[in-house]
């Protein structure tokens, strides 16, 4: 059996994937970032193989993804993360038309046509608001791991309007708000509903149609999937590999190029049976 | 004249290799810096004008050397070096989202008009207009520091959604019998100024030059939509649009057109194109990142994308870009007004009818995709585009880009974010597929024909 691979270099994790011929996920790696791109995106290569169980030699073919694809040294190819989440999201979610993505430093909004080509896309430009990085300066500010801050968030019964739009000023704007005695669920829902107000208004900017499918590490906070859920009037798609998908998107042109162009059905039956 | 272009055989293409018109184009725009130092020793009055909105053929009709400041600030972003003049304004108490161009302006006079190219004299007279609202607020600068005595030219707008002057219909008759009362009282201002009487015959010269210019320039523009384009419209044509600029009615400036149109010509007819392999064609519409623009052009090219077309060339022309836009030079003063009073409305209204002339323009020269650039301190050339761009992806499904940064401040150039969305847009284009290169030619040669 031959693979092929995906390696999403992002600004705050590296995502790797490995897929067989099928397009069947059979190993996958998340590490967090280190100083060195080039050696965490090795670092997250190997631990997908290992996680595949599967040596080096099987792999035919290698891209990269993220603001890091060109770090991705052993790579064959390098894809923007635009073309590789709208891809990735195809095949996890094959009705998807709008794909929101919010990682660490990066929000992006895709319109994805019928026949799966990207129409439209738009990013944040220039400023962090809106990006997980929000999330992080909350977590700073409250002491709290960034997995517990959704769950605390949907607690609110008063949700207190966070103005900045600055990451770095929502810090103290936090703080702020703890010092006059506002409950923590109230202040984090604010920075919630912040967030998800950025990155809805990105996806107007493209066009929001049915299905959505949300994908990058923020998909992983239920507040905010709750939010984007209210925003766009209807449920939105979540994977378990959301976070994942820019990496499989990379795999899956990767896999292009080794075995040839194939349907995407093919690949959805395969990720449903894995 | 479009038609003629594109099949009539080229003349001269062997005298025609021997100019090359960056390197002429560079030279000329220093000669002109030289000529602006040397002004003050040879007694030579200066006026500072923009690039819209002028009246330069009459100040040229008095022999005013001009200076450019919008072009003094590109230019410093051009030279890299504007980010240091930008400070020296923030320093002063600039705000940061004040128009950059105005910065670095002001960064010159703290610098005591040193500037990269050389040092620009002090003005006696500055044109400024409403062709854009800084313009005056610019020019007041000028005026409380320097002492500059400004006229500004009131250049009739917009009244109304949807509403145009037509030429020669009554309200244009109004509008330059406004602009030509303006013009006599700039022509008393400037022979007070200078000493020298007004000469009509002087004035009906630089317009019959200004005229020569214009027919080259449109043929120019119409050589791009030949495939491969011959020039790349936001780098090549922004020397050509400089020169078109610095020396409006000048014998140089004529004579640098008329041989940047054989050399094209020459081009054209060997098949040779700005870039080795033309993959895809495209329209840029706003205002150059002066700053970083061959970066730009870099990231677009290692595509095989090449701009066919920018609407700049048009907007920054000054109105020299509609082969309509002809000088009567039998009634000079008059046809100037009234073709003032035009190419403003036309500028003014830019913003209101962009989609409809962006979308002539994606046909006339049969492009894959448009790329706007918002500028981040300059919300006047930038906030249409949402719509317009909306516009044409609804009523065209032609693929467009939206990037941002600005015309000279550095800091605004984002260089893995850009790449990012450039790149992320070929993939698209690449998805989608473009037409062959044989198919295409016929479409641009079928395009040109039409126009």
């Amino acid at each position: 059996m031959k693979y092929v691979a995906g390696v999403d270099v992002g600004s705050t994790q590296t995502k790797a994937i490995i897929i067989d011929r099928n397009k069947t996920i059979v190993g996958r790696a998340l590490l967090d970032m280190e100083t060195s791109m080039a050696t965490v995106a090795q670092d997250a290569f190997r631990a997908a193989l290992e996680n595949a169980d599967i040596t080096e030699g099987e792999v035919l073919r290698i891209a990269g993804t993220g603001y890091g694809r060109y770090k991705v040294t052993f790579g064959h190819e390098q894809v923007t993360e635009i073309s590789c989440h709208a891809r990735g999201a195809i095949a996890l979610f094959p009705g998807t038309r709008t794909v929101i993505d919010i990682g660490g430093q990066d929000t992006k909004a895709i319109r994805v046509k019928p026949d799966g080509q990207v129409g439209d896309f738009t990013m944040n430009d220039k400023c962090a608001a809106g990006t997980g990085r929000f999330l992080g300066a909350a977590s700073y500010a409250l002491e709290m791991s960034l997995a517990d801050l959704g769950p605390l968030a949907l607690k609110s019964q008063n949700p207190v309007r966070i103005t900045t739009t600055c990451t770095v000023f929502a810090e103290s704007e936090i703080i702020s708000h703890l010092a006059k005695g506002l409950l923590p669920e109230d202040v984090l829902m604010g920075v919630h509903q912040a967030i998800t107000s950025r990155c809805v208004s990105l996806a107007r900017r493209v066009g929001i149609e049915s299905e959505v499918t949300f994908t990058g590490g923020v998909s992983r906070n239920v507040a905010v999937v709750k939010l984007i859920e209210q925003a766009v009037g209807a449920p939105i798609n979540v994977s378990p590999d959301a976070h994942f998908c820019g990496a499989l998107g990379a795999a899956l042109f990767a896999h292009d190029r080794a075995f040839g162009v194939q349907s995407e059905d093919q690949a959805q039956t395969a990720l449903a049976a894995a | 004249m479009t038609t003629e272009i594109l099949e009539a055989a080229p003349a001269g293409t062997v005298a025609a290799a021997d100019f090359d018109p960056r390197v002429e184009g560079q030279r000329l725009i220093k000669d002109w810096y030289a000529g602006l130092a040397e002004a003050p020793r040879r007694g030579q009055h200066v006026a500072n004008v923009f690039v819209m909105g002028n009246a330069v053929e009459i100040l040229r009709a008095f022999d005013f050397q001009l200076v450019f400041p919008e072009i003094n600030s590109l230019q410093t972003g051009v030279r890299k070096a504007s980010g240091e003049y930008i400070r020296l304004s923030e320093d002063y108490g600039m705000s940061p989202d004040v128009c950059s161009y105005v910065k670095a302006d002001v960064g010159l006079m703290l610098k005591e008009n040193e500037h990269p190219v050389g040092r620009i004299p002090k003005a006696h007279l500055a044109i400024a207009s409403n062709m854009c609202s800084t313009f005056i607020k610019w020019a007041e600068i000028w005026e409380r520091w320097l002492k500059v005595p400004t006229f500004v030219l009131d250049l009739p707008g917009q009244r109304a959604t949807n509403w145009r002057v037509r030429p020669g219909d009554a309200q244009h008759a109004a509008d330059s019998r406004w602009v030509e009362a303006q013009f006599r009282d700039l022509i008393e201002k400037c022979e007070k100024i200078t000493g020298k009487r007004f000469d009509i015959d002087r004035l009906a010269e630089v317009e019959e030059r200004v005229n020569q210019m214009v027919f080259h320039w449109n043929n120019v523009m119409a050589l791009n939509r030949m495939c491969p384009a011959p020039y790349n419209a936001m780098l090549d044509g922004l020397t050509y649009i400089g020169i078109m600029n610095v020396y409006r009615g000048a014998p140089e400036g004529v004579e640098f057109m008329r041989r940047l149109e054989r050399q094209l010509k020459a081009k054209v007819a060997r098949g040779e194109g700005r870039v080795a392999e033309e993959r895809f064609r495209l329209l840029f519409s706003g205002t150059p990142c002066y700053v970083s623009m061959r970066r730009l052009v870099e990231l677009f090219e290692t595509w095989g994308g090449v701009f066919a077309y920018s609407d700049y060339l048009t907007f920054a022309a000054g109105g020299m870009d509609a082969g309509e836009l002809v000088y009567d030079t039998s009634r000079p003063l008059e046809s100037l007004a009234e073709i003032t009073a035009l190419a403003a409305q036309r500028g003014l209204s830019n913003q209101f009818f962009a989609h409809e002339r962006l979308e002539q323009q994606i046909r006339d020269y049969a492009v894959d995709g448009i790329v706007f650039h918002g500028i981040k301190s300059c919300r006047f050339v930038s906030s249409g585009m949402a719509d317009t761009r909306d516009y044409l992806n609804k009523r065209l499904a032609v693929p467009s880009l939206y990037i941002e940064s600005d015309l000279i401040d550095p800091r605004y150039w984002s260089d893995a974010q850009i790449k990012n969305r450039v790149d992320a847009f070929f993939e698209a284009l690449n998805q989608r597929g473009v037409p062959p290169p044989g198919d295409r030619k016929t479409i641009a040669a079928e395009a040109g024909r039409a126009a």
